[in-house]
C-alpha cells in the first residue's frame, strides 16, 4: 500500500508503525470461503470412503448394475454442467455491471439446478419404491447418503442463490454482493468437481459388472 | 436391550406429538447424587441471576460482551466457559477416582454401572472438546491478533457464532445431567454399542447433537483464524517473522479445518444408522462397526495435535521471554510444528492396532507413529537449549513450562512404547494407556494452558496474578498429577483395563487409593487457583501492571496497553524481526503521542447469540424427538442466517477524538510507573 | 505451509488487503473463452466415459475403471482451472497450498480407510458358507 512505502527508515519517529489507517480488510473473504470449501471437501472424501469400503456389501440385495439407469444420471450430469457454464456467463454479466444479464443467466442456472434435483429425487422415489430403500443394505446406505449429500448442498445452493437475486435486485452489483456472487460460484463449482466423483466413482463403476 | 417396559407408552398421544420422548420419568429423580448436583447446580445457578440482576448487569453483558465480535473478548469468554466446564469435568473424574478407591473386595462402591459409564463418557467429552477446545481457541483469539499486530480476526462475526456454537454444545452436554441421560458408551461412542439397538435412550443423541453443534462452531473458528494468520499481518511480518505462537496456532487451525469436518461426517453417519435405520456401523446388512472407529481416529489423532501444538507455542513464548533469550532454533521449531500437522495424519489406526488389520497395516502405523516423536524431541531440545545459559526468571508461566518438560517427557515415552504393536497388543485399554494419555494431555496441554493463562492474564486484565496462591496451586496440581497418574502405569501393567466400576479381589485397592489422594491434592491445587483468582481481584491495584509489558516481553502483544484498547494498536506496527517488540524496545522505539486517526471496526451484533440458540433448540428437539421443534428450529437456523445476510450494515468508525482520549490516559499511566516494570 | 512462500511479501504484506481486492476480479473471473474452452472440455470428458462404460467397449471391467477414473481425474482439473479458475498466484499462493494439502489429507483418508478396512475383511473368520468356499 502507498502508506507503507512512504514511511521510511531514515524517519524514525514512523520507523515501527504505519500512520496511515488502512481500512479494515475484508480481502479474507475469498480464502476464507476457499478454506471452507476445503473442510467439505473432507466430509465428502469420507463419504467417499465409506462408499468405497461399504459399497461392495449388498446383504443379498441389489447391487448398483441392477439399480442404475445410466442415461438418467447422463441427463442429470447435463444439468450441472450446463448450470455451470450458465453461472460462469452470469459472473461475466456481472464483471461489465449489467444487473439485468446477471439475474438472467443466475436464474436460467437455478432453473438447471432446480431440473438436477427434481431429477435425483425422481430417481431416489424410484429406488425406493423398488425396495432399495436406504435401510436394505450397507451399499444403500451409503450411496443414498454419498449422492443425497452431494443433492443437499445443490438445494442449499439453490437457496442461497434466491437469496443473492433478491439482494442483487435491492442493492445492485455493489462490492458486497459481488463478493457474495464470487463465493457462490465458488460453490457451485466445487460441487460440480464433487459430482464428477459422484458419477465416475459411483454410477459408472457401480454399473460394471 | 431395555426389557422394562417404556415409560412413553403410558403417556397420551397428545404428549407424544408435544414432548416427543420426554417423559417426567426421564428426570434422574431416582438418583440421589444427581438431585443433590442439580439442587446445587440451581442455587448457585440463581444466584449468579440474582446477583446480575440486582446489578442490573444485564445489558451490559448483553451489548459488551454476549454480542461483541471483538476478538479479546470471545477468547475471555472462551476461557470463562472451559474453567468453568473444567470444574464439572473435574468433579467427574473425582467420582470415578472414589468409586475406583471403595469398589474392591466385593463392594459396589456408590456409583451403579450405568451411572458410572455415563460419568466416564461425560468425563471424556467434556475435558476434551469443553476444557481442552474452548480454553486453546480462546487463547488463540486473544492472543493470535495482538501478536500479529492485527484489530481484530478477519471475519469478527463468525467469531461470535463460533463461540455461541460451543456453547450451544456445552448446554446440551449440561442438560444431559439433569434431564434424560448423558451416552454411557465412552467418549467416541463406538458402535454397535451406540447403536440404536444397544443404546436406545437419549444418551447418545445428547452426545451425538452436542458435539456436531459445538463442532461446527470449532470448524469455522479454524477457517477464521487461518484467515487471519494470512491475511492481516502486520507490515513487515512475513512467515518466518511470525511468533512461534502464532505459528503452532495456524498449524493447528489447518488441522481443525482439515480434521472437523471428519468428525461431522461420522456422526452425521451415526446419527443416520440411529435416526433412519441405514446400515453403515451395525452388525446386519453388510454394515461395520470397525469403519466407524477408522473413521472417527482419522479426526481423533489429529485433535490430539491440535490440542498439544498451541500448547507447545505458549512454551516456547513463555520460556525465551523468561530466559531473556531469542528461541533456539526458530526454524527448527517451525518445521517441526508443520511436520506434526502432517504426520498426525498418518498414524491414527495406532488407537486401534487390536482390530486385526493384520502385519503390514500395523507396522506401518506403529513406525509413522514412532517417528512423529522425532520433531518432538526436537522441540525439548530447543527449548532447553533456550533455557542454556539464560538468566531464567522462575514465574509462575516459567514454572509449569519446566513442570511440563519433565512430565510430558515421560508421557512421549510411554507413548512410544505403546507405539510398538505387539506391546499395545498388552497394553490396548489398560489403565496404562490411561495414564499415558492423562501425562500428555494434562503435562502437555494442560499445563501449557496454565503456563498461557498466567503468562497472558495480565495483558487481559491489567494486572497479575498473586504469585503466593499461583505455587501452592502449581505444588498441588504436579504433585497431585504424579500421585494420581503413576499407580495408574503400574495397575495398566499389571493387566487392570479401563472403563472397571468395581473389582473382585482387594489386591489393586491400595494402589487405586493413592490415586485417589492424587486426585484430592488436584482438587486443593484447582482451588488455590480459584482462590488465587479471587484474591488476585481483590489485590487488583497492588499487582496492577501499567506498563503493558510485566514480563519484559518480545513479542508484538506486549507494545500496547493491558488491556488493550477495541483497537488494539492506535498505528498498526511495522515489524522488522521476528522477536518484533524486543526489537523495537532495543531500537528506542518511541511511542506515538499524537496524529490519532478514526479506526474502523466491526460492529457488535447479536445474530450470532440468536442462530446459536435456535440452533441448540434444533439439538433438543432432535435428541429428544420432538418433531415440530426440530422443523421449526432447522427452519428458522437458515432463515435467521439468511435475515442475518440483509444486514449491510456491519462495521462503524471509532472517532479520532475517542482514539485520542484512550492514548491520552495510557500515556498518563505509562508516566505513573516509575517503579521497574519487571518485578 | 510452506514458510518460504510468503516472504516475498516482506516489508509489504501490510498491503495485502489492497492488492488482495485486485486479486480477486482476476481470479474470479475468466474470459467467455475460458468458460467455454472448459465446457467444451468438460463435456467431452464426461461423454466418453459414459460410453465406455453404455457400450461395454472394453471386455475388462478392470480396464474401464481404471480409464473412466482417468477422465474423472483430467476433468477435476479442468474444473479447477476453467471453472475454479486455480493458480498458483491468487492469494499469494495460499489458496493453491490450501487446496494441496487438502488433497493429501483426503488420498490418506481415502487410501488409507480403503487399505486398512480391506486388510480387516481379509483377516476375519469367514461369516458364511460362501465365505468359506473362498478361503485361502
Amino acid at each position: 500500500m502507498a502508506q507503507a512505502q512512504t514511511v521510511t527508515a531514515s524517519d524514525a519517529e514512523l520507523h515501527f508503525y504505519v500512520a496511515e489507517e488502512h481500512g479494515h480488510a475484508e480481502g479474507g473473504t475469498m480464502l476464507g470461503f476457499w478454506l471452507y470449501l476445503m473442510s467439505d471437501c473432507l466430509i465428502f472424501a469420507i463419504l467417499f470412503a465409506t462408499y468405497g469400503v461399504l459399497g461392495r456389501s449388498y446383504a443379498a440385495g441389489p447391487s448398483g448394475a441392477d439399480l442404475f439407469d445410466l442415461k438418467l444420471v447422463a441427463v442429470n450430469t447435463s444439468m450441472l454442467l450446463f448450470s455451470s457454464i450458465t453461472y460462469g456467463f452470469a459472473m461475466l454479466e456481472m464483471e461489465k455491471g449489467d444487473q439485468r444479464m446477471t439475474q438472467r443467466w443466475l436464474a436460467i442456472t437455478g432453473a438447471f439446478g432446480l431440473c438436477f434435483i427434481g431429477l435425483e429425487l425422481y430417481e431416489f422415489a424410484h429406488l425406493i419404491h423398488e425396495g432399495a430403500t436406504p435401510q436394505r443394505s450397507a451399499f444403500l446406505s451409503s450411496f443414498f447418503t454419498l449422492v443425497g449429500t452431494h443433492g443437499l448442498h445443490v438445494t442449499f445452493g439453490l437457496i442461497w442463490l434466491v437469496t443473492l437475486m433478491v439482494q442483487v435486485h435491492q442493492r445492485g452489483l455493489i462490492p458486497a454482493n459481488r463478493r457474495r456472487l464470487l463465493c457462490l460460484s465458488m460453490f457451485w463449482h466445487f460441487l460440480d468437481v464433487i459430482w464428477i466423483g459422484v458419477f465416475t466413482f459411483v454410477y459408472l463403476m457401480g454399473s460394471l459388472k | 436391550m431395555n426389557s422394562e417396559p417404556n415409560p412413553i407408552d403410558t403417556y397420551p398421544h397428545w404428549w407424544r406429538l408435544l414432548f416427543g420422548r420426554f417423559t417426567l420419568e426421564s428426570l434422574p429423580l431416582h438418583e440421589p447424587i444427581v438431585v443433590v448436583t442439580f439442587v446445587a447446580v440451581a442455587i448457585g445457578g440463581l444466584a449468579v441471576l440474582g446477583l446480575i440482576t440486582r446489578y442490573k448487569l444485564w445489558g451490559v453483558l448483553w451489548r459488551d460482551w454476549f454480542t461483541s465480535v471483538d476478538h479479546k473478548k470471545i477468547g475471555i469468554m472462551y476461557m470463562v466457559l472451559g474453567l468453568v466446564m473444567l470444574l464439572r469435568g473435574f468433579a467427574d473424574a473425582v467420582l470415578m477416582r472414589s468409586q475406583q478407591a471403595i469398589a474392591h473386595g466385593g463392594s459396589d462402591g456408590f456409583l451403579p454401572p450405568h451411572h458410572y459409564d455415563q460419568i466416564f463418557t461425560a468425563h471424556g467429552v467434556i475435558m476434551i472438546f469443553f476444557v481442552a477446545m474452548p480454553l486453546v481457541t480462546g487463547l488463540m483469539n486473544y492472543v493470535v491478533p495482538l501478536q500479529i499486530g492485527a484489530r481484530d480476526v478477519a471475519f469478527p462475526f463468525l467469531n461470535n457464532f463460533s463461540f455461541w456454537m460451543t456453547t450451544g454444545g456445552v448446554v446440551l452436554t449440561m442438560m444431559s445431567l439433569f434431564i434424560g441421560e448423558f451416552a454411557a458408551t465412552g467418549w467416541l461412542a463406538y458402535p454397535p454399542l451406540s447403536n440404536i439397538a444397544y443404546s436406545p435412550s437419549v444418551g447418545v443423541d445428547y452426545y451425538i447433537w452436542a458435539l456436531q453443534i459445538a463442532g461446527v462452531g470449532t470448524t469455522l473458528s479454524g477457517v477464521n483464524l487461518i484467515a487471519t494468520i494470512v491475511k492481516m499481518r502486520a507490515p513487515g511480518m512475513s512467515m518466518m517473522k511470525m511468533p512461534v505462537f502464532a505459528w503452532t496456532s495456524l498449524c493447528t487451525n489447518v488441522l481443525i479445518v482439515a480434521s472437523f469436518p471428519v468428525l461431522g461426517a461420522v456422526l452425521a453417519l451415526l446419527t443416520l444408522d440411529r435416526y433412519v435405520g441405514t446400515n453403515f456401523f451395525t452388525n446386519d446388512l453388510g454394515g461395520n462397526p470397525m469403519m466407524y472407529v477408522n473413521l472417527i481416529w482419522i479426526w481423533g489423532h489429529p485433535e490430539v495435535y491440535i490440542l498439544v501444538l498451541p500448547a507447545f507455542g505458549i512454551f516456547s513464548e513463555v520460556t525465551s521471554t523468561f530466559s531473556g533469550k531469542r528461541l533456539f532454533g526458530y526454524a527448527s521449531m517451525v518445521y517441526a510444528t508443520v511436520v506434526i500437522t502432517i504426520l498426525s495424519y498418518l498414524v491414527w489406526l495406532h488407537h486401534f492396532f487390536t482390530m486385526g488389520s493384520g502385519a503390514s497395516v500395523n507396522s506401518f502405523f506403529g513406525i509413522t507413529t514412532m517417528i512423529i516423536s522425532i520433531p518432538t524431541g526436537a522441540k525439548i531440545f530447543n527449548w532447553l537449549f533456550t533455557m542454556y545459559r539464560g538468566r531464567i526468571r522462575f514465574d509462575l508461566p516459567m514454572m509449569w513450562t519446566v513442570a511440563f518438560m519433565l512430565t510430558f517427557v515421560i508421557g512421549g515415552m510411554t507413548g512410544v512404547l505403546l507405539a510398538v504393536p505387539p506391546a499395545d497388543f498388552v497394553l490396548h485399554n489398560s489403565l496404562f494407556l490411561i495414564a499415558h494419555f492423562h501425562n500428555v494431555i494434562i503435562g502437555g496441554v494442560l499445563f501449557g494452558l496454565f503456563a498461557g493463562i498466567y503468562y497472558w492474564w495480565p495483558k487481559a486484565f491489567g494486572f497479575r496474578l498473586d504469585p503466593f496462591w499461583g505455587k501452592v496451586s502449581f505444588w498441588c496440581w504436579v504433585v497431585g498429577f504424579w500421585v494420581a497418574f503413576m499407580p495408574l502405569y503400574i495397575l495398566g501393567l499389571m493387566g487392570v483395563t479401563r472403563r472397571m466400576n468395581a473389582f473382585p479381589g482387594t489386591e489393586y485397592q491400595p494402589l487405586f487409593v493413592i490415586a485417589a489422594f492424587g486426585a484430592a491434592l488436584i482438587a486443593c491445587g484447582i482451588a488455590a487457583m480459584i482462590i488465587q483468582i479471587a484474591v488476585s481481584i481483590l489485590r487488583r491495584e497492588q499487582l496492577a501492571d501499567l506498563t503493558g509489558d510485566p514480563w519484559g516481553g518480545r513479542t508484538l502483544e506486549w507494545a500496547t496497553s493491558s488491556p488493550p484498547p477495541a483497537y488494539n494498536f492506535a498505528f498498526t506496527p511495522m515489524v522488522h524481526d521476528g522477536d518484533a517488540w524486543w526489537d523495537m524496545k532495543n531500537r528506542g522505539y518511541k511511542r506515538p503521542l499524537e496524529g490519532y486517526k478514526s479506526i474502523h471496526m466491526p460492529k457488535n451484533t447479536g445474530a450470532g447469540v440468536i442462530i446459536s440458540a435456535i440452533a441448540t433448540a434444533f439439538g433438543i428437539a432432535m435428541v429428544w424427538h420432538v418433531w415440530w421443534l426440530a422443523v421449526i428450529s432447522f427452519v428458522g437456523v437458515i432463515a435467521a442466517t439468511i435475515i442475518h445476510t440483509f444486514n449491510y450494515d456491519r462495521d462503524y468508525y471509532i472517532p479520532a477524538d475517542e482514539v485520542t482520549r484512550t492514548e491520552d490516559e495510557r500515556t498518563r499511566a505509562l508516566a505513573r510507573t516509575t517503579s521497574p516494570a519487571v518485578a | 505451509m510452506s514458510a518460504r512462500a510468503p516472504a516475498s511479501d516482506g516489508a509489504h504484506s501490510g498491503s495485502v488487503h489492497v492488492e488482495v481486492t485486485h486479486d480477486h476480479h482476476e481470479a474470479g473471473h475468466g474470459s467467455r473463452k475460458d468458460y467455454v474452452t472448459g465446457f467444451v472440455l468438460s463435456v467431452i470428458l464426461t461423454a466418453i466415459p459414459f460410453w465406455l462404460v453404455m457400450a461395454e467397449v472394453f471386455t475388462d471391467p478392470r480396464v474401464t475403471s481404471f480409464v473412466i477414473m482417468a477422465f474423472a481425474v483430467v476433468q477435476i482439473v479442468v474444473h479447477m482451472v476453467y471453472f475454479l479458475h486455480m493458480n498458483a498466484r491468487s492469494e499469494g499462493g495460499w489458496t493453491m497450498m490450501a487446496l494441496i494439502f487438502t488433497l493429501v489429507v483426503v488420498i490418506i483418508a481415502l487410501s488409507g480407510s480403503l487399505w486398512v478396512m480391506y486388510h480387516l475383511n481379509t483377516n476375519m473368520m469367514p461369516m458364511s458358507p460362501g465365505d468359506m468356499r473362498n478361503m485361502p
